[in-house]
């Protein structure tokens, strides 16, 4: 199969939804397609809704700048300011075309939106406990606009003519149909590497992240010569054990809910997940007053029935018959927590695909967006501004290129790697492979991060490129599957190279190198990018940290480094 | 490459007596497609074991036929 498009997005959750709307409104006579790997209808991380936005800068609760003061903080200090304000500055317009598209946000009896205090310093978690039907109101909006939607079938790689952006290619995982697409402008918007480490239970799709995102973005950009940022700042986030979904302070929080550990004090001013906040986490789970928990067994009956309506109608509903099969109810019970898996992701911590503030990649023709491009603690809200501010952007780049030629030799090669596992159907299925690769991770990637660990590790994930030539697929959907695993061991090869390469620690346990324990801003208060050489290595370089927009006081600074509660606060505040 | 059978506990259920013949929702909705329709009986089953517990399948079926259990290994 052929298409040609004026602009493709790949990846129809959250950010690649709203591309697509708005590049179509932006050009209704020319072709917009909207590539998803499952069906739109369900697709991305907010398969069931959402139920906040976690990171809303609303005109009287916030100033842009003050939001962009608590990410540079809140980040260690590395960000594109710029491409921060660019987000702050827009997210609140967002927010309302979303509520004129019929999402609903918690407003106050007055009507307006109705924010609570989840960050260190700002307000700007806005709760949608009737968040569930987020992708019904994105479907039928992409719909009405009439954008071209393709479901099932999942991009492997980019298609490039002269260094411009010229397609992708792919494949029908329902029918294996190699399918090449010519297009002028290509926004990826394929989410986070959420199946990189493996979870503690062993379940290969039992992971923080929509397991659909296995990192496709971020290789499918190497593969094509974009830069990517910081890959060693991991995402590691605070979950219920097992089930390994939210808790979910930030629901729980503006309730009464919060962290403790199992002698039931607080140990942490602030439940905002930051890589500081993660460490002080990783400690106290690891010392004798472990484990942690989630407690809101304090609280009325009434507020926790209102919890229960919107933790197990949203979000990750089925946590509700997660506690209900052991038995467990947050009204008698605190709910365990533990840390999940490493992977990538942008849109909890800060690693992805290098754009700028118009969502450009290094890449001409080629844009990022949500939770793969390298906007820092983006969220939810993030994608969705994102999406929008790519699809502005690209809509004006395509009326000033011409048509790209597709160079059949790049086609070839594609439509060779990715069909031969259907040539070789006794080859190693995907699943061990694809457990093998990721048990890997979880030996020799997980932080605390030890220079040797990590070195081995890099030999398995460059020795598995052999098992990935090996492996067999005996029907298209197996073939997703192996094709997965290359983007996996891809975003693993990074992952090891780039912790390697930064020889420091930074962003608390995101990237705590055990020789190297401190920050060390002489060398490494710089963005580390990394990207493929044509003779197919990967080489780094250091990207200077732009002059900030928005200076920071001195106070500000000490701000997220001092997350934890020191004794005596303990006791008094000890509920 | 030699063939082995296991046995597994599959986390989606579907009521084959409430199941519509001919409907396909959950196997559309799924994200990972892990469903798929009995050509013979044109109902809807699990066909594999990559589950998210995420639930579009049992809240979009008009039948109310299917339910989504925590997987084993995390119960
Ligand atoms: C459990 C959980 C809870 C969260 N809670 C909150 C919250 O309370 N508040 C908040 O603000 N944020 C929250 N977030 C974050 C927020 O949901 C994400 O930041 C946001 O949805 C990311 O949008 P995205 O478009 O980047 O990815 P997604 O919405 O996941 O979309 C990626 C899409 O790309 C498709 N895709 C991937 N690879 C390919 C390929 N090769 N070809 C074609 N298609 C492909 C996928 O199928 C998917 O549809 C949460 C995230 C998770 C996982």
């Amino acid at each position: 199969m052929e298409i040609i498009t004026e602009i493709l997005v790949i990846g129809g959750g959250s950010a690649g939804s709203v591309a697509a709307i708005k590049a179509k409104e932006a050009m209704p006579d020319r072709t917009v397609l909207l590539l998803e790997k499952a069906n739109i209808r369900r697709s991305g991380a907010i398969t069931m809704g959402m139920d906040g936005l976690n990171n809303a800068v609303m005109p009287g609760h916030a100033e842009p700048e003050d939001y962009v003061k608590e990410i540079t903080l809140a980040n260690d200090g590395i960000v594109n300011q710029r491409a921060l304000l660019r987000y702050a500055q827009n997210s609140a317009a967002m927010v309302s075309e979303l509520d004129s598209w019929g999402v609903k946000f918690q407003k106050t009896s007055t009507g307006e939106f109705d924010m609570k205090k989840v960050h260190h310093n700002g307000r700007y978690v806005l709760p949608m406990p009737e968040g569930y039907d987020l992708k019904k109101i994105l479907c039928r909006k992409i719909r009405r606009v009439g954008v071209r939607v393709e479901n099932r079938i999942m991009a492997t790689r980019l298609i490039l003519d002269a260094g411009r952006i010229a397609g992708a290619m792919g494949f029908n995982t329902r029918t294996g149909e190699f399918v090449i697409i010519r297009a002028k402008a290509v926004i990826l918007a394929c989410g986070a590497c959420g199946r990189l480490g493996l979870p503690a239970s062993g379940y290969l799709y039992g992971t923080y992240e929509m397991p659909t995102n296995a990192g496709d973005g971020y290789s499918m950009a190497f593969h094509a010569g974009a830069e990517l940022s910081n890959i060693e700042c991991f995402q590691i986030n605070p979950l219920i054990k097992d089930y390994n979904g939210p808790a979910c302070a930030y629901v729980a929080g503006p309730f009464g809910g919060h962290t403790v550990n199992a002698q039931g004090h607080r140990f942490i001013q602030c439940d905002y997940w930051s890589g500081q906040m993660m460490m002080e986490f990783y400690r106290e789970l690891h010392s004798g007053k472990g484990p942690v928990y989630l407690k809101m067994n304090h609280l009325a009956d009434e507020t926790i029935s209102e919890i229960e309506r919107i933790m197990h109608t949203t979000e990750r509903p089925s946590r509700g018959l997660f506690h209900a099969n052991r038995g467990k109810s947050y009204r008698h019970d605190m709910v365990e927590m533990h840390i999940s898996e490493i992977g990538l992701c942008s849109g909890h911590s800060a690693s992805g695909v290098w754009i700028n503030e118009n969502g450009e990649t290094t890449v001409p023709g080629l844009y990022a967006a949500g939770d793969m491009a390298s906007i820092p603690h983006n969220y939810l809200l993030g994608a969705f501004t994102f999406g929008k501010i790519c699809a502005q952007h690209a809509v004006e780049y395509v009326k000033t290129v011409s048509e790209p030629k597709i160079d059949p030799a790049q086609v070839e090669a594609e439509r060779d790697r990715v069909l031969r596992p259907l040539s070789q159907p006794d080859g190693y299925p995907h699943h061990q492979v694809e457990y093998k690769l990721r048990r890997m991770v979880n030996d020799y990637l997980q932080p605390p991060k030890l220079t040797t660990r990590m070195e081995i590790g890099l030999e398995h994930f460059i020795r598995a490129k052999a098992d990935l030539d090996q492996m067999g697929a005996r029907n298209p959907h197996d073939l997703m599957r192996a094709m997965e695993a290359h983007f996996i061991r891809d975003c693993a090869e990074m992952a090891a190279r780039a912790s390697l390469n930064r020889t420091e620690s930074r962003w608390g346990l995101y990237h705590y190198r055990v020789e190297y324990p401190v920050s060390d801003n002489a060398n490494w208060f710089v963005h580390q990018n990394l990207r493929r050489t044509p003779d197919g290595n990967m080489e780094f370089i250091k990207r200077p940290v732009a002059p900030y927009v928005v200076p920071l006081e001195k106070d500000d600074r000490e701000s997220y480094s001092r997350l934890r509660i020191d004794e005596s606060s303990t006791i008094t505040q000890a509920v | 490459m030699p063939q082995a059978t296991q046995h597994f506990d599959l986390p989606v259920v579907v009521d084959q007596s409430k199941c519509i013949e001919g409907c396909r929702v959950c196997v559309e909705v799924c994200p990972l497609d892990a469903l798929a329709i009995n050509p013979d009986t044109r109902k809807a089953y699990m066909a594999r074991d990559e589950c998210w517990y995420c639930t579009p399948c049992q809240v979009d079926c008009p039948a109310n036929a299917v339910t989504v259990n925590i997987p084993y290994l995390l119960r």
